[in-house]
């Protein structure tokens, strides 16, 4: 019954995968190795197989909120499930989720030292993000969370580079910080909802049937969007982003920045925004306001900085701010933008990570200054980094342009000053964004040779290749026939945006 | 028509593209070249095909008014139910014109490349991105919706960056290719706001809807206004910012001069004769609604006269002969600019005059245009080729050596003044009969630039040609070039020379109704006369070696100088952008958030760090101050008790 | 005469604040433990003396006390080792020395 469910799987085969690497012994790296390919092939395939069966059944005509809904009693006197579930947004969550840990294992093939515990690590985290995506029991959902959070300490910590006991530190308070309020803020969305059967529930679907207290939503909305926006890099709460990513591993940050940022966005509009409407609507100024901030502000500071991964990490913070704007906007075409968005920067700062990582590797230095003139010297490594800067500047035919004009579409239908002066704001960031990526591409990639030393580096191996190419291929995917995603993404916020303008039509009455 | 051919016009070169870009690696060089120009001359000949029967084909004619055919039209991306964006192939006088441009230019620049590029690194991107470019390009012309046309806009920047950047070890060439694509891209914000505002209004990118019932575009604005002017003059205004982007309008121009970093055959397609004219095929294409909407034919006007006159100046002062072409093509576009500018929407009437004789006239020069313009850059690349270096003071008195590249060239220059019967004197005519007939000042002013123009493209021409040889001609005596290179000189100078004589307007008028064009001889006689004494001038001045361009420029210093250094504006950006924006906003952006965010986060850290060692001197480990603790703690709680209770 | 429970307990009360300033003021551990049995004895004195004194039937006071003499033998015997310990790895029997565990 339980193993009956498709969903369970994405928790159980990382859990297979630890007790797998478990068995290996320390030394044997093709062990490891065998079963994290083995693995995360499984994970993609199973994420493929389910996004097919998933359509499948929405063109049977299936048109439950959520599909393979099940749920099982966890722990009775809190009446706790382990209730799972996944409408569009969560399986396309799952496929990128899938993608990135096979990505990333490839790009930590040859992880030094303690290759067995980093894997171990990187299982667990991944256990978590997925967990949490199929989630739908906001306790479970918390738990999860938590499980991706605390791996990302030792991973940063020990296997990380630069002050990366201090980044691991900083970035494992901030989101510990920002878990304090969300715990805060899903235990009063518990105990405030209506009872079902005579005990309160945890199940977000049936919370957001029965609505959250009125008189408290405002407060829950903040903690749990403050909660979620911590780890969505959200001004003024994204200073552990930059030196957490700067320290970080390559895998781990493909992972954090690809994955797990995401958590924030979709916690936003899954547990803030769906179960607490009311306050949705009449709080978000405040949020678009921060959001709109960090738009702008992530992308400027973006522009000083000569380490790439700090280039990056503000990058992240400009788009994923953008994630969160355009969710705020409460409406179809932007949030669906939002969800786009998630994706696209999932994949593209996936990309980033990897290739600066593959790069650091090599030239054993960050600091754009003191390179130059790469692509002649490692060609398909320069082509790859300025396709993922292509497509992080919105570059038609890629996947960042179809979620940033999706977002400002979107976002331009609010037809009031206020909305319109953000939107315009956001927009600006393009124009940004190009300056620094370019700047970039250009002290990085062209021009002169910097250091002869690098002109005996080698190009990418086969394993470089492959985790690369993926992710390039998804991007290209996306940014070629965005329709259906597009449409998938649309459908299943349909009771999202219902549940804002019943209150919307409450308010006005 | 079915629609296999206009797919295939779309694919063959996006095809070329992929090919090329990932297996050219592995292909002999000669292989690289003879694929790209098959794939283009394939393109181009299915182009022609398509473009000759829409205008020949009496199908596509309904009651004397061409029709606009939407040839397919595929949903790519729905926003919402309403607004959907498609990407299609529609196809209209304009578009029939532009393919032919198009594909014709590239045509002749894949071949001629062959030549110029033979020895370079990177042959076969070179190709891959010459394949691109004209996917994108031809993607631009056949846009049915405004968003596409923004898709491809935004893919032409791209391809005009890899171009421009194309020796990508020089930093000049990758500074030069930044400029280009961040100038642009700043441009088109406003093309996408623009986009945004108008959409928002009228629920529809489709170029059809919009402009076949612009009446309904300006209802649907229903008269909102946003700091006193409407909501539709500042859509279409912001739009037009993008192709003053890309069409290098003042002030977004300084990008242009310094594109020239790239190969020069990418200048002639690119940055003479397609993808700076972007801007005005686009406000061709919205002219409807730009008639419409009050004020913006105005600024359009204005933009084009002062950039038509700028640049024209400076062209006059430049010394990189790729530079004054450069000029002059900011020059020569800012012209079609007014044209369209001056025209409206009038019907043609029998006896009066027709108020879209500006928009024909606009369309037929960008048509000539581009075909001498080609011609000039593609004879400059030639005589770099021979030369190995962009000045004219390292030419001279080339005639006797490059009797081919002279002629043609100087057959470019005649064109490019407007004399007759080349084919600018056709095109000049009528957009000077359109802006004399708008108002006498704007007529008069462009009779003055196109003095200018004739002036300096003979200056150039002397300069190069005549003047005095170089002496290190006895070193490496400088030779016309292969045949690849000559035959598209060639070709396009037989075209410049005929093309005149096209009955344009027959063909392309804003309403698609055909309308015969006859020389207005006032107008005609005034330009010519203007253009020979310009030219005569510089006759004078160039011949020979003389002192006598010394005494002029020591007349003016001042403005000699200001003219060379562009008038500044390069600097004035470099303020902007290196001291204002990046040395100010984004460093201290930057140091706000190291200092004041960061440090409150490191701050709320060391907070509990300060306060977790205050107290942690109570766990001494030493266990008589434990005790003393403690038996201070029992006593004062016995004393409390024995007060409180007893 | 018949003393009062005050004159046994005066004492016990003096042998037990001995033991405390013993306790908080000597730095030489065994000096310490010797303040320690003081304060012990003057709470097995006190057992004993409630003992006779309040329940004089009884004899649950008297057993006590020599459990905790017992015990207190046991635990001295822990301490001497200890210190003894702390002596051969130091090189004294200072209090002040051995704090290389806090924090």
């Amino acid at each position: 019954m339980l193993f009956g469910n498709i969903l369970i799987w994405f928790v159980i085969i990382p859990v297979i995968m630890l007790a797998g690497l478990g068995l290996c012994r320390n030394s044997s790296m093709n062990a490891i190795r065998s079963v994290m390919v083995v693995g995360s092939t499984a994970l993609l395939g199973l994420a493929i197989w389910l996004c097919c069966d998933f359509l499948r059944l929405r063109e049977m005509g299936v048109d439950d909120e959520m599909l393979f809904t099940g749920s099982w009693m966890w722990y009775a006197p809190l009446n706790i499930h382990l209730a799972v579930g996944v409408d569009g947004i969560s399986v396309l969550m799952l496929m990128l989720s899938a993608i990135i840990v096979f990505a990333g294992t490839f790009a930590s093939w040859k992880i030094n030292p303690l290759p067995k515990n980093f894997f171990l690590w990187f299982c667990l985290l991944s256990t978590g993000v997925f967990g949490f995506f199929i989630s739908i029991d906001i306790f479970t959902m918390f738990m999860f969370y938590e499980v991706a959070l605390i791996p990302m300490y030792l991973l940063i910590g020990v296997w990380g580079t630069g002050r990366k006991e201090y980044s691991a530190m900083k970035l494992t308070l901030m989101l510990m910080g920002g878990s304090a309020f969300l715990m805060l803020g899903l235990l009063g969305i518990h105990w405030l909802s209506p009872e079902v059967d005579g005990a309160h529930t945890w199940n977000l679907l049936e919370i957001a049937k029965l609505g959250v207290d009125e008189s408290w939503q405002r407060m829950l909305f903040v903690f749990t969007f403050v909660g979620f926006g911590v780890l969505g890099a959200m001004f003024p709460f994204h200073t552990w982003s930059p030196d957490g990513h700067a320290c970080a591993p390559t895998a781990v940050s493909m992972l954090h920045a690809g994955v797990l940022m995401k958590l924030g966005g979709y916690g936003c509009f899954r547990i803030s925004i769906y179960l607490l409407p009311q306050a949705a609507n009449e709080l978000a100024w405040i949020f678009i306001i921060l959001t709109g901030i960090s738009i702008v502000y992530g992308a400027f500071s973006a522009c000083v900085q000569t380490d790439l991964k700090y280039i990056n990490a503000y990058s992240s913070v400009s788009h994923c701010g953008m994630v969160l704007f355009a969710l705020l906007m409460l409406n179809q075409t932007a949030m669906t933008g939002g969800i786009l968005q998630m994706l696209s920067h999932g994949l593209m700062t996936a990309l980033f990570f990897a290739l600066i990582g593959m790069i650091y590797g090599r030239t054993h230095t960050r600091d754009i200054r003191q390179m130059g003139g790469l692509m002649r010297i490692m060609p398909y490594l320069g082509v790859c980094y300025m396709i993922a800067g292509f497509a992080s500047l919105g570059l038609p035919g890629l996947s960042g342009f179809v979620a940033e004009m999706t977002i400002f579409f979107g976002s331009f239908q609010d037809a009031d000053t206020f909305h319109r002066i953000f939107v315009i704001c956001a927009t600006c960031s393009i124009v940004i964004t190009a300056v620094y990526i370019l700047r970039v591409v250009g002290k990085l990639l062209l021009g002169p040779v910097y250091d002869d030393h690098h002109l005996s580096l080698t190009d990418a191996t086969w394993f470089e290749r492959l985790s690369t190419v993926t992710l390039i291929l998804c991007i290209a995917g996306i940014g070629c026939f965005p329709n259906w995603i597009n449409e998938t993404i649309q459908a299943s916020f349909s009771p999202i945006i219902a549940a804002i303008q019943n209150t919307g039509i409450l308010a006005a009455i | 028509m079915g629609s296999t051919l206009p797919i295939l016009i779309l694919a063959i070169p996006l095809f070329m593209f992929l090919l090329l870009g990932l297996g050219g690696v592995k292909m002999p060089r000669k292989v690289c070249g003879v694929l790209g120009i098959l794939g283009m001359g394939t393109t181009m000949t299915l182009a022609y095909i398509v473009a000759l029967s829409y205008f020949f084909c009496p199908e596509f004619t309904v009651d004397g008014v061409r029709q606009q055919v939407m040839v397919f039209d595929q949903t790519w991306l729905s926003f919402t139910d309403t607004l959907v964006v498609n990407l299609g192939f529609l196809l209209d006088p304009i578009c029939a014109m532009m393919l032919m441009v198009i594909t014709t230019i590239s045509f002749m620049v894949h071949l001629y490349s062959w030549g110029y590029m033979e020895h370079e690194d990177g042959f076969q991107r070179y190709y891959a991105f010459l394949s691109l470019f004209s996917f994108s390009m031809l993607g631009l012309v056949v846009a049915t919706n405004i968003f596409q046309m923004y898709i491809f806009w935004e893919l032409v920047g791209v391809s005009s960056y890899l171009l421009i950047g194309f020796f990508y070890k020089l930093p000049s060439a990758v500074s030069a290719s930044k400029k280009a694509f961040i100038v642009t891209r700043f441009a088109d914000l406003g093309f996408l706001i623009g986009i945004l505002i108008l959409s928002f209004y009228t629920d529809t990118f489709n170029f059809v809807e919009m402009t076949s019932n612009p009446g309904q575009v300006l209802a649907e604005c229903g008269g909102a206004t946003f700091m006193g002017a409407s909501v539709l003059t500042w859509a279409m205004v912001l739009i037009f910012t993008g192709g003053m982007g890309k069409s290098a309008m003042m002030p977004l121009h300084i990008w242009l001069p310094d594109a020239m970093e790239g190969p020069t055959p990418v200048s002639a397609l690119i940055h003479a004769a397609t993808m700076v004219v972007a801007g005005v095929y686009l406000v061709a294409r919205m002219f409807p609604v730009y008639c419409i909407a009050e004020g913006s034919m105005t600024f359009i006007t204005v933009v084009g006269a002062i950039t038509a006159f700028y640049a024209a100046v400076v062209a006059c002062a430049q010394i990189d002969i790729k530079r004054v072409l450069a000029f002059s093509t900011i020059s020569q576009i800012a012209f079609m600019m007014v044209s369209l500018g001056v025209a409206t929407d009038s019907p043609y009437i029998k006896g009066e005059f027709y108020g879209g004789l500006g928009y024909m006239a606009s369309m037929f020069h960008l048509f000539t245009h581009a075909m001498f313009k080609a011609l000039l850059f593609l004879g400059a690349g030639a005589l770099i080729h021979a030369v190995h270096s962009n000045d004219y003071t390292k030419m001279g008195g080339l005639r006797k050596y490059m009797p081919i590249t002279h002629w043609t060239f100087l057959i470019g220059c005649l064109a490019i003044a407007g004399i007759w019967p080349f084919s600018g004197f056709f095109s000049k005519d009528e957009m000077l009969a359109a802006m004399f007939e708008s108002h006498w000042f704007w007529g008069a002013w462009m009779t003055m630039v196109a003095g200018l123009t004739a002036f300096y493209m003979f200056r150039l021409y002397y300069l190069i040609f005549w003047w005095e040889e170089n002496p290190e001609y006895k070193h490496h005596t400088p030779h016309d070039s292969p045949w690849q290179m000559s035959l598209p000189l060639i070709i396009l100078a037989a075209v410049s020379c005929v093309a005149g004589f096209i009955p344009f307007g027959e063909f392309v008028t804003w309403n698609r109704m055909p309308y015969h064009i006859h020389i207005e001889l006032p107008v005609a006689a005034t330009s010519l006369t203007v253009a020979v004494l310009a030219i005569a001038l510089a006759t004078v001045m160039y011949r020979k070696k003389n002192p006598l361009p010394e005494r002029m420029r020591n007349l003016f210093p001042a403005l000699w100088t200001a003219a060379h250094r562009r008038f500044y504006w390069d600097e004035i950006y470099q303020f902007i952008t290196h001291k204002i924006i990046f040395g100010i906003i984004c460093k201290s952006i930057a140091w706000f958030d190291r200092h004041v965010i960061d440090a409150t986060m490191d701050g709320f850290a060391k907070i509990t760090n300060c306060a977790s060692s205050a107290i942690k001197g109570f766990q001494s480990g030493n266990v008589q101050a434990y005790v003393a603790w403690y038996f201070i703690g029992a006593v004062l709680l016995a004393g409390i008790t024995w007060l409180c209770f007893i | 005469m018949d003393l009062s429970i005050l004159w046994y307990l005066v004492p016990s009360v003096i042998m037990f604040a001995c033991g405390v300033f013993g306790f908080i003021t000597r730095k030489n551990m065994i000096a310490m433990l010797i303040s320690l049995e003081l304060i012990l004895n003057s709470a097995d004195l006190n057992f004993v003396i409630f003992n006779r004194f309040l329940f004089p039937g009884s004899m649950d006071g008297m057993i006590f006390t020599l459990f905790a003499i017992a015990i207190a033998a046991a635990e001295t015997a822990i301490a001497i080792a200890i210190i003894i310990n702390i002596y051969r790895a130091v090189g004294n029997t200072d209090i002040s020395g051995v704090n290389k565990l806090k924090f």
